[in-house]
Parts: structure tokens; sequence; C-alpha cells
């Protein structure tokens, strides 16, 4: 149904030992499963159901999402600069589709 | 309800008002004098149905010639109609209904001395008047965007030469380029519109640029329409509309011109074509008289639409705090009429009813895709509350939609004839 868009958004470069703030959204409908279209017909359930950070290949934040979560997922959370490194984000899809995207960050 | 029973009802409640005026008009020293400030859509709507009372003399004050309607101006933008038949000048209000039209800007109201001065010099003496000045922009809000920043990056929410700057600027867009809408914070006219902007400019963009993006970058978290635009947006533009909420960019803080592009607190955005929809409040000449509280709007008494803080003087349309009713010309003509006739009882000596407040409004997703809204309106407790509404739904057959959009073009000439006079 919709094409999925992510974006982030990433300081490009941190202070050393700094925590610093990353936001991540996906253009998704999170279409529940519970819902009908206009023939009655259930609509199947479709949602992103994981969201993983990674930094310098190490995970360091992982999500879960469920039904009730609402349409284009939006998610802040902090983490430690400790060295230059990129940062990996996907989101994973119900059908096993993931959409990725990574940025390289700065630590001074 | 037809057209013909309205217009019955109507002759009705004229008739009867016209009959208890007489005698008044006999006693006292002639006709009433109104003044109406501002041509737009509520204007027009006051001085229309106030000119239909021969017992009432009525002079409109608008700088322009004529009006071009916000509403259907997307529209315009997707090159799907024409500037020209969104355009209605005042004449018909001029010769059908007897109005005078000053071709003038008001420029100080003295409240006391019951006088309105214009530009051009001219005094008008009142025993009412009727302000509705429509929504200015709040240009300070976001940094370096002011009139002169307008001229590159348009607002295109006055409709007439913004639009047409607009529409140029995106029909000269380069395929592949990434058109931002900035979209405002509440309250501001017409809360659909910037997304149902996105999905006519989509529309183009699908049939003649297919690489172009559009980015929203939203002063908001949530929008009206939320569900049933994004769902459209899946349907008929998969991938091409991205909407970003405030909590997300951190809302929008600066533009640069040059560069043509929006700082956000996070990060900054390069456009190829941008929009700014500035934060928005009463237009001017409200802030002059006086009408303006805090809020950067007009509180009115919600039965007869007379200012709360100058007596005399009503106040309808996009301006006012209309509580539950949305800033949009359906509501502006509504409030419009329950204002006329809310004047015309109080001029005649007749009890004062409580008025029946409308919206109803249809927004295109797609050329042959809308949805609509109606709600019913009445005064409660000083303000405005919602009776009852009927919304679109997700989900509805494609069949339903098509109706809908048929519907909007036959509500957009009733609508307009009933403004400007004339027409159907």
């Amino acid at each position: 149904m919709t094409t999925p868009i992510p974006r982030v958004m990433v300081p490009g470069s941190v202070r050393k030992n700094e925590v610093f703030t990353v936001k991540a959204i996906i253009q998704h409908q999170m279409e529940t499963g519970l819902r009908t279209d206009s023939a009655g017909k259930t609509i199947p359930r479709k949602i992103i159901n994981q969201f993983v950070c990674r930094y310098g290949g190490l995970e360091v934040f992982r999500t879960d999402l469920h039904e009730a979560v609402s349409a284009n997922p939006f998610l802040e959370f902090q983490l430690l600069a400790t060295e230059n490194g990129r940062l990996e984000f996907s989101w994973r899809e119900d059908g096993g589709a993931t959409y990725s995207l990574f940025h390289d960050i700065l630590v001074t | 309800m037809t057209d013909w029973t309205r217009r019955q009802i109507g002759g009705l409640i004229g008739g009867a008002l016209l009959a208890v005026a007489a005698p008044h008009i006999v006693r006292g020293q002639g006709r009433a004098k109104i003044v109406v400030i501002g041509g737009g859509i509520g204007g027009a709507t006051v001085a229309r149905y106030l000119g239909d009372m021969k017992s009432i003399d009525v002079t409109l004050v608008e700088p322009n010639s004529n009006h071009v309607t916000c509403f259907f101006s997307n529209l315009y933008l997707a090159g799907l109609r024409s500037l020209a038949s969104l355009t209605f000048g005042l004449e018909t209000l001029a010769e059908g209904y007897g109005i005078t039209i000053i071709r003038d800007s008001a420029v100080a109201i003295d409240p006391v001395g019951r006088a309105v001065e214009l530009r051009g010099g001219t005094k008008l003496s009142y025993d009412r008047l009727v302000v509705a000045p429509g929504v200015a922009f709040k240009f300070g809000e976001i940094e370096g965007y002011d009139e002169a920043a307008a001229k590159i990056m348009p607002h295109a929410w006055i409709a007439g030469p913004q639009s047409e700057l607009l529409r140029r600027q995106l029909e000269s867009m380069e395929d592949g380029g990434v058109f931002v809408i900035a979209a405002p914070p509440n309250p501001f006219r017409c809360p659909p519109a910037p997304y149902e902007r996105a999905s006519l400019v989509a529309c183009y963009f699908k049939q003649f640029k297919p690489r172009s993006k559009i980015l929203i970058l939203d002063a908001k978290d949530k929008f009206s329409g939320q569900e049933l635009f994004q769902d459209a947006w899946s349907r008929h533009y998969p991938g091409m509309i991205e909407w970003l909420p405030s909590q997300f960019t951190g809302a929008i803080k600066a533009v640069d011109v040059a560069a043509r592009s929006v700082v956000t607190e996070g990060e900054t955005f390069r456009a190829a074509v941008a929009n700014i929809i500035p934060a928005q409040k009463a237009g001017l000449i409200g802030e002059k008289a006086g009408l303006i509280d805090a809020s950067g709007w007009c509180p009115v008494d919600p039965v007869t639409f007379e200012s709360t803080l100058q007596p005399g003087i009503h106040v309808v349309g996009d301006s006012i705090i209309g509580g539950d009713m949305p800033k949009s010309a359906f509501s502006a003509n509504s409030q419009a009429k329950a204002c006329a006739f809310a004047i015309a009882a109080s001029l005649t000596g007749s009890p004062q009813f409580p008025p029946h407040l409308f919206n109803s409004c249809y927004t295109f997703l797609a050329p042959d895709d809308a949805f609509t809204n109606a709600l019913t309106f009445a005064p409660e407790g000083g303000r405005i509350k919602t009776v009852k509404m009927f919304i679109s739904k997700v989900g509805e057959s494609a069949e339903v939609r098509r109706r809908t959009a048929h519907h909007a073009v036959g509500w957009y000439s009733a609508f307009t004839a009933d403004v400007f006079g004339g027409g159907s």
C-alpha cells in the first residue's frame, strides 16, 4: 500500500563522550489488520514491527512496534558519542521487507 | 434543502423584516447606514444580505475590484482550473443589490464617533459597522520570511498574484526537484488546505514531473483530515509526499531566500520550489480598531457577531475567534448571514433568534477523488459549539469519491453565486 519513506535526524559531528539525540521517522500507514475495505474485506495487517540502530556495527538501540503505534512512527533516543563511525538504521515491515538508512558521525 | 426552498424562506424572512422596518423608517431619520469593510466572502455576504433589505443603506469598502477565491485555488496550482474561473467582480452586488462599493481601504475606525476613515481621505459615518478583514500573516515568526521573501518563496495563502507566482514556479521546476510546503501552526485559514495543496501538486507532478518529491514541514504534530490524506497519498502518489511533524524537525526557524532553503532546528532543507505558509492572525484593520485580544483574533458574541471589545462593530469570517467553527469560506458566509439578520433585527426592534451556523467543505485528493465534511453549530455558553458533523471516511468506494468530486463543482458554483450574486 504505502511506499515507506524513512528519514533520520542526527548531528553531523559530536564531541567525544557527549550524549546526542537521534530522531527517526518513517512515512508508513501502520495498517492494523483490524479494518475492512469498502467491499467488507479485511485489510491485512502491515506495520513496521521492529526498528534497530547500530553504531559502528554494534546494535545500540532496538524496539518492537505493535498495532497500536500510530501511522508514521516517530522515535527519539539518545546515544553516547564514543568514536567516529557509521550509524545504521533499519525498519522491518510485516512480510519481511526492510527499509534502511545510514549516517556517518564525526566525533571530535 | 433545495435551492427553491431556501429562497422561499429567505423571501419570507426578508418580507417579515421589511414589514416591521417600515414604520421605524417613517418615524426615524431615514435608512440605516451600514458600512462593511472587506469584500471577501464574509464581507460580500453581509453586504449582499443587508443590501436585499430596502430599509438599509449598505456601503462596501474593498481595495480590489475582484475577489479570487482561496477555495479551489489548489486546483489552479495543479493546472486543473483557470484563475479566471475563480475570480468574481463585485459589480453584481452593486447593480443587483443597490450596494455602494468604494474601492479603497479603511485606515482608521472611530467607534465613538461611528466613522470610518479611508486611505483616500473619505470619512464614512455608520449606524453599524461590519469588519471582515480576513487573515494577516505573522511575518516575524520565521526568520527571514517577510513580504519581500514572499515574492520568491510564495505563501499563496491569499489567492491571486501569489497563486500565479507559485504556479509559474511549479511549471518551470525541473523534474526531480523537491517542492517544500511549510504548513502553519493552528489556527489558520482552511485547515485541510496545505495538505490538499500537496495532493493536487502531486497530481500535477505525477503527470508532468514524475521524479519530483513533495516535502511538508509542519509546525504541527497532526493535521485536519490526516487519515484521509495519508490514505489517498499512498493510493495515488506512492512515495511522492513526505510529511514531517514539528516534533521531528523541531519546527521551522528561518528561511534562506537566496539558497531557497528552509531551516529547521535540526536540519536545513533545500527546495526547488518553496511554499511558506506563515502563522496567521486577524487582518490588520482589526488591530487598529481595537477588535483583537491577546490571541491575535477578534472575540465576538456568537449570536450577533458583535465585537465583545467594541460595541456597534460586528466582525465575521476568518478573523474571529469562531469556537468550533473552522476558518473557512463557508463558515464566513454562514456567520455573515447570522450577522446580517442580527443587525436587521436590532435596527427594526425585532426579537433576536439564535442562529443556525453551518460549514460545508470539499477537499480534493485527486481530480476524481474528493472528501467532504458538513457540520452544524450553535451558540452555547458564549461560544460556538459543534452540534452535528459528517465527514467522509477512509475506505469509501471510488464511486462515492468520484461523486463527491462532482458535487464539489456544483457546490462551488452555487456557493459563489450566493456570495457574489448572479449565476445559478
